[in-house]
């Protein structure tokens, strides 16, 4: 029944991807080079339009998808491997290790973190490295939390200590036998980090802290903010793919949270 | 009497909260490239050698680096937040004027987004699968795909360049007014950035809303209450209701200091002259000392929503803080 | 005319599934004051049935596809929303499985009793007729009790207010859903003897769901038996428990281990041994509240004879299961050692990575068959898991595993499945077959067949023994059920709060006991007719 919403989010964010990565064939001109005169509508040969330095806005729309595509998936997986170490070995281990993580873990989940991301990049000057960095580096709490939590009710689960009772090490129970049950809410979870990210690397360019040598999308909207008034194409363009892109990503995150939901439901017995 | 303990289990984490934030203060001074005393000055100050001289005294940055630490944590512990050196003014004093905006922006916002986010969620729960689900859901996702700087400048462009009828920047108009002329005036400008802040969190409760409904419903408890002889109306508020709204105000104190972020999108581009607006401005202008002052204070009003999604859940749920 | 007649009633399940109809063609009765017994297995039907007479049937997913349900003369299936409910908690009373989750945790006991008096316009004093009720259902001290909250109160507590609750506006029929499964044997028995009582006392009828077949010779006038949705016999007790009709009721009743134990077998050589074992679970306090210990485990001690099944008999929070966890080493204990015979002297508090011998040589089956098999892990490759752990060669273990599951009676094909497309019993051998795999010398089982129906735990106890003879194993045998216990053990030790307080020859304890916490036991167990031979 939800399986439409995994295959309409697969296929939007597959097109994505194909333009972010085929991008050079793609555009058709260069997305940082002035092209034609400035602040043209959207004609035949400018699609949809040039910025205020003459710059097109459908190339810089098509480079600007490695952006988000790399911040967004960079990110999930840097804060996902935080995530899932933090949480695994909290829930697995419990106790005083545990109370420590959840601590830490909670001062990265209450401190105002777009804040902190704008004071980090800021002050390592924006760059793709420290955009990915500082995303990372606020963005995990959630599936600390979540995996935490799973580790904490399958621990229990008899073919835990099944395995526990079969002498295998502690490093094997969590990794081969606790978390592949725990991965199917974690995937949902991770996915939607990369909407987070994504969403994220583009406020930060809509204020100006953007990687000065790569089009984002984000960027070009918060540039074109002194004249969006007369060039609307200039912001309502960039934002629409963007729209879809984070769109099509909880598409898919929703609809894999359906399928892991009922199995473990099922089993959980509540 | 619970809530006195709550109040004394809270104090001291607030406190190693904010201890913790003040060192990352200090030691994210300390990651930027250069010299700390003119990162503070803003770079600004290298050219002005009284200024460097006195920011190296003040913070005591010729001694050892601990000791600049303790400095660093006293005068935060005294609200001696340094100065801007751009502004020319105590940061304290500049953040202190901004505050009442901003608080006004956001909890506005976050009000609305619960109430009706979580209404709408409860509904779709017990409307599971008919096309009301369908519709409430989808919409709920739209939302939450809808990056906010961008649905702000949509609104700017559709209800007041094009239709005319909001006001697309500041608090105020532009000829002062005093009175309930002046409390409509502001209403008025408060629509466009509310709207924009709350579409987001309004998506997150309706999820939530509606996931937490659906648990509810499926607990045995509930089938008690019917078996009593209670409608569907008479279960839904005397008893799902009470049981489903606790991770909703959960959620609710944890997002605080994101709505904080999302309040220095929003604010920038409405020109809201609230803390966001202050950090966009002194981001642009490289006033670090302000950014950090304002990121150490929102971490306080982020560990006091704490105390207060406390003490709402303790007054909800009998069993915190007891067993 | 009865109070409530089923006619022909038929609940059709959702397209798909493995069958057209949940509850299929059942016709039922129940007279004034009378208590029916329904009595199957998962599955039967049986608490459809229930839900169905005033419309609590989960209605997305099910529904009433025909029949009637005429209670007091008129039909439930053809009453208003309205109508049903002034039925429900009004003329018909509902107690239901789990008294752990069947009260809303955030309001206050008193007000929860109090709202069916409310919703049915009770006219005389609200606050008294509930003080009244919770002295009816014995519970200590009312007035303070209609302050707490539910958390606050025990399994059997819980299950006494719902039973407060379902009775308060003297309905004429309390229906009842296995309301005892989910307690302790000595509450069971309590909790099923107030029920009785009030309803004889008050005239009320009982139409009481079970599986358990000493539930049902203890309450019933009449009993039904039902299979796959259908009604497979109906008659008064005696003629049912008795003289059994049909096929099927004779095998539910045979499955019930009688509460006779055999002489003890011979003892060899002790292979087990464990002295002074302690263990006590600490929670953490607050900054105002110190921690509380909690004893699970006093001074026990304990030894297993070569060949010998011990039972370890108590109700919940006795240390039972501690005591399996801590001679497993999956928990550690506090003081006291246990000795693996002639193999690992004192092998309590080695490291984990110390423990290979000790794995090797006790191995353990769990209670709950689903969740006791990685959902993710094939039956060969969970079969395979310890020796390969232990470092045995591949190859050999390969064969192994066919081997074992033919010694578990599953087909060698089963290797290549996942544990979903397995029911319970057959999960169950699985795990005896991982077990094996280890080639233990003790195998502790632990509530190994208390989640299994009666018919499928006969299966499983028989195949235990059978191994146990073929292998030579010890055993250690965990449970609640005396019956069990009986039916499988030499030896027995019975364990309340932590203690040991009896310890014996089955037979002995069984047919003598010297504890009264032991005797108590023993009587909360319902005796079952003798079956009268066929002609």
């Amino acid at each position: 029944m939800h399986s439409w919403r995994i295959g309409v989010g697969a296929v939007l964010l597959g097109l994505i991807t194909v333009m972010a990565i085929a991008a050079p064939l793609l555009a058709p001109f260069d997305p940082m080079a002035i092209s034609g005169p400035p602040l043209l509508p959207p004609d035949a040969s400018y699609l949809l339009g040039t910025d205020m330095l003459g710059r097109d806005v459908l190339s810089g729309m098509i480079h600007g998808a490695r952006v988000s595509l790399i911040v967004g998936l960079v990110s999930a997986l840097c804060s996902a491997g935080i995530g899932i170490t933090v949480g695994a070995i909290a829930g697995y281990f419990g106790g005083a290790i545990d109370r420590a993580l959840v601590r830490f873990t909670e001062f990265f989940q209450v401190i105002p973190s777009f804040m902190f991301v704008i004071l980090l990049v800021a002050i390592l000057t924006p760059s793709l490295l420290s955009i990915t960095l500082a995303i990372s580096v606020v963005i995990w709490p959630p599936v600390a939390r979540l995996v935490r939590s799973e580790f904490l009710t399958l621990k229990t689960r008899e073919f835990v200590e099944a395995a526990r009772s079969l002498g295998l090490s502690h490093g094997s129970v969590i990794v081969r036998e606790i978390l592949p049950n725990a991965m199917p809410p974690v995937l949902a979870v991770g996915s939607l980090m990369v909407a987070t990210a994504i969403l994220t690397e583009a406020s930060l360019s809509f204020l100006g802290l953007a990687d000065p040598n790569m089009t984002s999308w984000g960027y070009m909207i918060g540039s074109a903010r002194p004249v969006f008034r007369h060039a609307w194409w200039l912001s309502v363009f960039p934002g629409l793919l963007l729209f879809l892109t984070v769109l099509s990503i909880t598409l898919l995150s929703e609809g894999l949270g359906d399928k892991s939901n009922p199995s473990l439901r099922g089993q959980a017995g509540h | 009497m619970r809530f006195v303990y709550a109040f004394a289990a809270w104090l001291p984490r607030a406190l190693l909260v904010l201890v913790a934030i003040g060192l990352l203060n200090f030691f994210l001074i300390r990651l930027a490239p250069g010299d700390p005393a003119s990162v503070l000055a803003g770079e600004t100050g290298a050219s002005d050698a009284r200024y460097i001289e006195e920011i190296r005294k003040s913070y005591g940055l010729d001694q050892p680096l601990w000791l600049q630490a303790a400095t660093y944590l006293r005068n935060l512990a005294t609200f001696d937040l340094g100065v801007s050196y751009r502004m020319q003014r105590d940061v304290a004093d500049i953040i202190g004027e901004r505050i009442p905006a901003t608080l006004l922006l956001t909890s506005t916002a976050l009000v609305l987004a619960i109430i009706i986010g979580t209404l709408l969620g409860i509904q779709a729960a017990r409307r599971a699968g008919t096309w009301q689900d369908t519709v409430i859901s989808a919409f709920a996702m739209l939302c939450y795909a809808t990056p906010v700087f961008w649905v702000g400048l949509l609104l700017v462009l559709l209800l007041s360049v094009h239709a005319g009828i909001l006001p697309p920047f500041g608090m105020s108009g532009l000829i002062p007014k005093s009175g309930f002329a002046a409390v409509l005036d502001a209403l008025h400008h408060l629509v466009l950035p509310v709207m924009t802040l709350a579409l987001f969190y309004f998506a997150v409760y309706v999820r939530l809303g509606r996931s937490a409904t659906v648990e509810v419903l499926g607990r045995d408890f509930v089938r008690s209450a019917r078996a009593k002889g209670l409608s569907e109306r008479q279960v839904l508020r005397r008893h799902v209701l009470r049981n489903s709204v606790i991770p909703v105000v959960t959620m609710a104190g944890l997002q605080v200091g994101q709505l904080l972020g999302g309040a220095v999108i929003v604010e920038s581009v409405f020109a809201w002259p609230g803390i966001g607006r202050l950090a966009f401005d002194a981001l642009m202008q490289r006033d670090y000392n302000l950014i950090l002052g304002i990121f150490f204070v929102s971490s306080i009003m982020v560990v006091l929503a704490n105390l207060i999604t406390d003490l709402a859940v303790r007054s909800i749920d009998p069993r915190v803080g007891r067993s | 005319m009865s109070l409530l007649r089923i006619e022909d009633l038929r609940i059709a399940l959702p397209k798909g599934g493995d069958r057209a109809f949940a509850v299929d063609g059942v016709s039922l009765h129940v007279d004034q004051g009378e208590t029916l017994c329904v009595v199957g297995e998962s599955g039967s039907g049986k608490s459809l049935t229930a839900s169905a007479i005033v419309g609590l049937l989960p209605s997305r997913s099910l529904r009433v596809a025909g029949g009637r349900i005429l209670f007091e003369g008129s039909d439930t299936l053809r009453m208003s929303s309205r109508e049903l409910q002034d039925l429900r908690g009004g003329r018909v009373g509902f107690v239901f499985q789990d008294p752990l989750s069947s009260l809303n945790p955030l309001e206050r006991i008193g007000k929860q009793v109090e709202e069916v008096l409310r919703q049915h316009r009770w006219t005389g004093d609200h606050r008294q007729r509930v003080l009244e009720m919770l002295s009816a259902v014995q519970l200590p001290s009312p007035e303070s009790l209609v302050e707490a909250y539910p958390w606050q109160l025990s399994g059997g507590q819980r299950q006494r207010v719902m039973i407060a609750t379902a009775l308060a506006t003297r309905p004429s029929l309390l229906v009842a859903d296995e309301p005892t499964s989910a307690l302790d044997v000595t509450t069971q028995a309590q909790i099923l003897e107030l029920l009785r009582d009030l309803t004889k006392q008050h005239g009320i009828a009982l139409f009481l769901i079970t599986h358990d077949f000493g539930v049902v010779a203890r309450m019933a006038d009449r009993v039904a038996v039902m299979k796959s949705g259908k009604l497979v016999e109906y008659g008064t007790r005696d003629a049912v428990l008795r003289t059994p009709r049909e096929a099927y009721t004779r095998k539910l009743l045979d499955a019930v281990p009688p509460l006779r134990a055999g002489p003890a077998r011979p003892a060899g050589e002790p292979v087990l041994k464990a002295t002074g074992l302690t263990k006590s679970w600490v929670t953490r306090g607050s900054l105002f509240r110190p921690g509380r210990t909690v004893a699970a485990l006093k001074n026990v001690s304990m030894s297993l004879g070569h060949g010998n099944t011990l039972a370890v008999v108590g109700e919940s929070g006795s240390g039972k299961s501690t005591l399996a966890r801590v001679l497993m080493c999956l928990t550690g204990a506090d003081s006291g050692q246990a000795d693996l015979v002639g193999i690992n002297a004192n092998y309590l508090g080695l490291r984990s990575r110390d423990l290979a011998t000790v794995r090797r040589n006790i191995q353990l089956v769990f209670q709950d068959p689903y969740a006791s098999l990685n959902p993710r892990r094939r039956i060969g490759a969970a079969v395979a898991q310890g020796p390969l752990a232990q470092g045995e060669k591949p190859g050999a273990v390969h064969a192994r595993v066919a081997e074992l599951l033919g010694k578990v009676q599953l087909d060698p094909s089963a290797a290549d499945r996942y544990p979903n497309e397995f029911s319970g019993g057959q999960r169950q051998r699985i795990a005896i077959a991982r077990a094996l795999a280890m080639r233990p010398r003790v195998l502790i089982a632990d509530e190994a067949v208390s989640a299994l129906d009666v018919s499928v735990q006969a299966e499983i106890l028989t195949l235990l023994k059978d191994i146990q003879r073929d292998e030579g194993l010890s055993m250690i045998f965990v449970t609640h059920d005396l019956r069990v216990a009986a039916r499988m053990a030499d030896q027995v030790i019975v364990m309340q709060s932590g203690c040991v307080v009896e310890q014996g020859a089955m037979q002995d304890v069984l047919t003598a006991p010297q504890h009264h916490y032991t005797a108590a036991l023993i009587d909360a167990v319902p005796s079952l007719p003798s079956i009268s031979v066929q002609q």
